[in-house]
């Protein structure tokens, strides 16, 4: 029990991440991490969402008829979300206005629906919880690479503290504009499921299709 | 499936049975929109409170009030809040000062005033007959205007304070605290630099037509009508034609133009003490 519950928290950090492995949940990755402390918010706030979605649909997951689980699945989600998004324009009024449009559109993160689908229907509520938790870490991380990368060298600052002086101050840094813009986020994406799979080959996938070489390829007997 | 072992109740009934289907349907509605109102109520007091502070916050910002270590609230003492009469450019008392919500008014068909399409050059929802200006005031003499001011960019509408010097024709300052534009090309009129750009240009050209704008690329100060002109947003175009729009509105004839134009002959002071004469009668 122990381990599974290790596997279910650790796991998705990094050799099952829902990022980097499973490719869900990118277009908030995108959006929310021009500044990392927007995004830390974001990872928060996801990760909570994640782990009381997991919990309460695995807590009723025995009475949910099978015609209407989606629905019952986006429900439990969607009110999740708007009481996050509460609390924030409560507690963390500035954060929640930089945040803006994107905490509402935690409803349509696929890790959410992906994991309250793949996991919480099959597994207690111990396990679903710690599962959602394990997920929005494995979120956070990638998130938390993004955001240290644009901030730093879209604005040359960590966190709100200027670390390279811009030169529009009189420093030296010049600002790299297209790291606040949305491919950055792509390139940084792309780049660290890279390492990822350097250091995990095991996630490579199997290619779709076989270069050949054109002249020699009829002699070897064609495409196998 | 899990067979529970307490009788009756639709929960022993199989999973795909209609009625266990409405049921726990109806159920998990009802739970959920109460946990979700429940929330919302709870907060709601503190979600205004912060709304309200944050805008006294950008009031004391763009008026250029340190707040030297003292709460927003005991810093917002120093500005007098008043309510104006859009069309005569006079201070009104029909509606509170403190409490008049402008934004709630100018979707109120009663509270509002025409506007042809052509004037609305802002996009604004509503003219609203009254509108707040907030004051800054040393020895009786008005020091700074702060004019709320609204308008469409690219997304949403902008919502922010422009401050003038007490000669009602010179910029110190803008800010926005509610705007919907992309973060790093239009949400770059948060950004402070640009803002501290706006600081003593001119509203009026030499016909007292509103003519600061924003141009495309960077203003050169040394060249002629320079002091109309403040740098455009690089890659938001759509949302520096916007934020133009909305000054030259509301200092315009539209907006707060007659109650600019007061200031500037001296009549707004004359009216102000008399108004504080009736105050100070009523208070007693």
């Amino acid at each position: 029990m122990a381990s599974e519950a290790r596997k279910a928290l650790f796991e998705p950090l990094f050799s099952n991440n829902p990022i980097a492995l499973q490719i869900l949940g990118i277009c908030s990755a995108l959006a929310v991490t021009t500044q990392l402390s927007v995004a830390l918010i974001m990872c928060l706030a996801l990760t909570s969402v994640l782990a009381f979605s997991n919990l309460s649909i695995s807590l009723i997951r025995n009475h949910v008829p099978s015609s209407i689980r989606i629905i019952v699945q986006m429900t439990i989600i969607a009110s999740l979300v708007i009481v996050v998004d509460q609390i924030l324009k409560a507690y963390a009024f500035d954060v929640s206005k930089k945040l803006a449009v994107f905490v509402g559109l935690i409803i349509t993160n696929c890790i959410v629906m992906g994991r309250a689908e793949a996991f919480a229907m099959k597994n207690g509520p111990w396990l679903s919880f710690l599962d959602g938790i394990g997920n929005g870490l494995g979120y956070s991380v990638i998130l938390i690479i993004v955001g240290a990368v644009r901030e730093l060298f879209g604005s040359g600052s960590l966190l709100g503290y200027q670390l390279l002086a811009p030169v529009s101050e009189g420093g030296w840094y010049l600002p790299n504009g297209l790291m606040l813009l949305s491919p950055s986020a792509f390139i940084i994406i792309g780049l660290t499921i890279w390492v990822i799979r350097s250091t995990y080959p095991e996630q490579v996938e199997e290619a779709d299709f076989e270069l050949q070489n054109a002249h020699n390829a009829p002699a070897h007997g064609g495409a196998r | 499936m899990k067979i529970h072992g307490r009788q009756g109740g639709f929960l022993n009934l199989p999973n795909d049975n209609i009625v266990k289907t409405i049921a726990v349907a109806l159920l998990l509605c009802l739970v959920c929109s109460v946990i979700v109102s429940g929330a919302a109520t709870l907060l709601k007091p503190k979600q205004v409170a912060n709304k309200l502070l944050d805008k006294k916050a950008n009031i004391l910002t763009v008026s250029g009030i340190d707040l030297d270590g003292r709460s927003v609230e005991d810093a917002f003492q120093q500005i007098e809040t008043r309510v104006i009469n859009l069309q005569t450019g006079e201070y009104t008392d029909a509606v509170d000062a403190q409490s008049y919500d402008q934004r709630k008014a100018s979707k109120d068909p009663a509270m509002t005033l025409p506007l042809s399409k052509q004037d609305n050059i802002a996009q604004i929802a509503g003219l609203p007959k009254f509108a707040n200006v907030y004051l800054v005031k040393e020895a009786e003499q008005i020091q700074k205007i702060i004019l709320p001011i609204e308008g469409y960019g690219l997304w949403g509408t902008l919502y922010g304070f422009l401050a003038l010097e007490g000669d009602a024709e010179t910029v110190s300052s803008i800010t926005f605290y509610e705007h919907k534009e992309t973060p790093g090309l239009g949400g770059e009129v948060e950004n402070q630099k640009w803002q501290a750009s706006w600081d003593g240009k001119q509203l009026y050209d030499d016909q007292g037509q509103p003519a600061l704008g924003l141009v495309k690329g960077s203003v050169d100060p040394r060249a002629p009508n320079s002091q109309y002109k403040i740098d455009g947003l690089a890659g938001a175009t759509l949302t520096s034609n916007g934020v133009t729009n909305m000054v030259q509105f509301w200092v315009g004839d539209k907006a707060f133009g007659p109650f600019l134009k007061r200031v500037r002959n001296g009549d707004v002071q004359a009216q102000r003490e008399k108004i504080d004469e009736v105050h100070t009668a009523e208070s007693v």
